[in-house]
């Protein structure tokens, strides 16, 4: 059932640009409240490169920690932005509007966090450049190709790429309208952003085809992305990581992930900003209904993943399986990925009173997302923490304090990017919003007034 | 020959399509007037005609350089220094699928938007009229005619009951529509 409300074109812009022009309380407390976690972010690193990885967890043979795991969950919280903007695109559902900017935003984000981990696991992050760039032609020394930490930047690299031009393109039309609104340095910022667009037909048609080709072009890569990242892992001869399912199963895995954070953004947007008239009841319902089969996709490849490491019977993978399902802490894990990821919040959106309940639908999506970090960590720890044949090392992994302020930095520098974003630039197309009224209708059924879409097939 | 660029604002839809056909009426070309609107309105909304476009070759020319660059990559630097895994043929194929992919797909999402932006005419730093009141929800008929059409073209516009009508020498203003 849609409950839109007719809404005037001035209605619409003063609306969305709102946060543009007022900063309410709210969204001063989340500046100051991230700000501060962000502080401690930049703290936790510059301590670490100072000292070196020696303040972090990490020793022999657990050489990836948190850091990496974080980026696992990043990489994942990335892919359903631009999925989900990609597929509502492509099929033209209606309650694609208000969701598809603060999405996308979102993606390219969270990219762009994920890939400061690696950089700055490294532990001095300049000497990466000098490996990276330039490549040394003189000597005739590259990159092996052969490696998976080569395809892994090619297919991020890739897909941020893709991802800031699809939401540029997207985004030309309304620096157009904030051109038209604004004055001093923020009229000069739309000016050059929107590239002298005047809206005439030949532009909105090339808008119009350019949201279906780009939704067509960033889906395979958006597969691609995670498939990558999980060879990473995949590739490797440690157990429990080496296992063709992996592909698919961190593909999963990172929507049910990411389409849980696009719920947890649009209810902060929905307070935040007060967009109840864009951000509807509708649409948590919908992407609610999604969730329920996305998350038991997600449950049918973590069962596969653990078949399949048992099947075989080969005495290293079912040494660390039984690590992590019988032994602390991995156990308390294995049933809180469980009970958070799946088993809490799925039987709750099932009901559509829950739903349709804001608060409800932030904090299963929280709790989803708590427990997909915690299935990122179960994935990869376990398997390092292992003794190797012919080594003596066999440590367990405990990370600093360090790793944990970086982690928890991670959430606040993505936070309060999207917030500086919103006050930079609409965080809902006005344009498509706009839109959508015009093509909204009413329709008498019988007895009943249906709200009802015009569309163009 | 020198060009006159004549601008009516409109506040609705029925009206913006009344001045197009009343420019149709007056002898106007479909190519000589364009509609300006905050946005999108179905192809045909105001009579014009399915414009050719050549979109769907960027993504493909795109595509097919993205693929030579993964090729040269992937093949390029392996035969550049070689250096034999194992036993192993030379050049590593799986890895060499993986960047091309990738490199393809970059490619073509390049020069998509490239193609959009060639296509839009953008970025457009030529002088052009214009309001902002477009922005804001009137939708604007823009005619480029000859300068002794112009009066013409005026006239035509001030039918459809014009909110405001604009050239290059300045506001014409609302004028009652002749009947």
């Amino acid at each position: 059932m849609q409950e839109r409300h007719r809404l005037g074109e001035e209605e619409i812009t003063r609306e969305l640009f709102r946060p543009l022009v007022t900063t309410t309380p709210m969204m001063w407390v989340g500046f100051i409240g991230l700000g501060a976690v962000l502080a401690i972010f930049v703290f936790a690193v510059s301590w670490m490169f100072y000292w070196g990885l020696g303040v972090t967890g990490l020793q022999r043979p657990n050489m990836w920690g948190f850091m990496i795991v974080n980026f696992v969950f990043w990489i994942g919280i990335s892919h359903a932005g631009v999925m989900i903007s990609a597929i509502l695109r492509l099929t033209q559902a209606e309650w694609r509007r208000p969701v598809t900017r603060a999405a996308e935003v979102m993606t390219i984000f969270s990219l762009m966090t994920a890939m400061l981990h690696p950089v700055i696991h490294t532990g001095r992050p300049w000497r990466t450049l000098y490996w990276v760039f330039p490549y040394d032609f003189w000597r005739n020394l590259w990159p092996d190709v052969r490696g998976p930490l080569v395809w892994d930047p090619s297919a991020i690299l890739t897909y941020l790429t893709g991802s800031t031009l699809f939401l540029y393109t997207t985004m030309i039309p309304d620096m157009a309208l904030a051109r038209d609104r604004t004055t001093g340095w923020r009229r000069v910022l739309y000016t050059i952003l929107a590239l002298g667009w005047r809206g005439n037909e030949r532009q909105w048609k090339m808008q119009t085809i350019a949201g279906f080709l780009l939704s067509g072009l960033i889906l395979p890569v958006f597969v691609s992305v995670h498939s990558i990242v999980s060879w990473d892992f995949a590739v490797s001869l440690v157990p429990t990581w080496h296992a063709t399912v992996f592909a698919p199963y961190f593909v999963i895995g990172a929507i049910h992930s990411g389409v849980s954070a696009v719920v947890t953004l649009m209810a902060l947007m929905r307070w935040l900003f007060r967009f109840d008239n864009y951000i509807r009841l509708e649409h948590f319902d919908a992407i609610g209904r999604l969730l329920i089969a996305v998350g038991t996709g997600w449950l049918w490849f973590f069962l596969l993943d653990i078949f399949f490491a048992i099947y075989p019977q080969e005495a290293r993978e079912l040494e660390i399986m039984q690590f992590r399902l019988f032994q602390w802490p991995f156990n308390v894990l294995t049933a809180l990925i469980f009970i958070f990821g799946y088993f809490i919040p799925v039987p709750i959106w099932i009901f559509q009173r829950f739903r349709r309940n804001v608060k409800i639908m932030f904090w299963t999506s929280i709790l989803v997302n708590v427990g997909m970090w915690a299935e990122r960590y179960w994935l990869i720890k376990p398997g390092l923490m292992r003794k190797y044949e012919w080594t003596f090392d066999w440590n367990w992994y405990r990370p600093s304090i360090v790793e944990v302020s970086i982690v928890l930095g991670s959430f606040a520098l993505v936070g309060f990017l999207l917030l500086v974003f919103s006050k930079i630039f609409p965080p809902i197309s006005v344009w498509e919003e706009k839109e959508g009224q015009h093509f909204a209708q009413q329709l008498q059924v019988g007895k009943r007034v249906v709200n009802a879409i015009v569309r163009e097939f | 020959m020198a060009i006159r660029e004549v601008l009516g604002l409109y506040r609705d839809l029925d009206s913006a399509i009344a001045a197009a056909d009343a420019l149709r009426e007056a002898g106007f070309s479909r190519s000589e007037f364009e509609v300006l609107s905050n946005a999108p309105y179905p192809e045909g909304t105001f009579g014009e005609e399915s414009g050719i476009h050549r979109l769907f070759v960027f993504p493909l020319i795109g595509a097919a350089c993205g693929f030579a660059a993964g090729l040269l990559i992937t093949g390029g630097t392996q035969l550049s220094f070689p250096l034999l895994t194992g036993g192993k043929p030379l050049l590593s194929i799986p890895p060499m699928i993986i960047i091309m992919y990738e490199g393809t797909m970059l490619g073509a999402l390049i020069f998509t938007v490239l193609g959009v932006l060639f296509e839009s005419r953008l970025p457009w730093i030529g002088r052009a009229l214009y309001d902002p009141r477009i922005t804001a929800g009137y939708i604007g008929i823009l005619v480029r005619t000859a300068p002794e059409r112009e009066a013409k073209a005026i006239e035509a516009l001030q039918k459809a009951n014009p909110e405001d009508i604009l050239t290059e020498n300045g506001n014409v203003g609302r004028q009652p529509a002749r009947s």
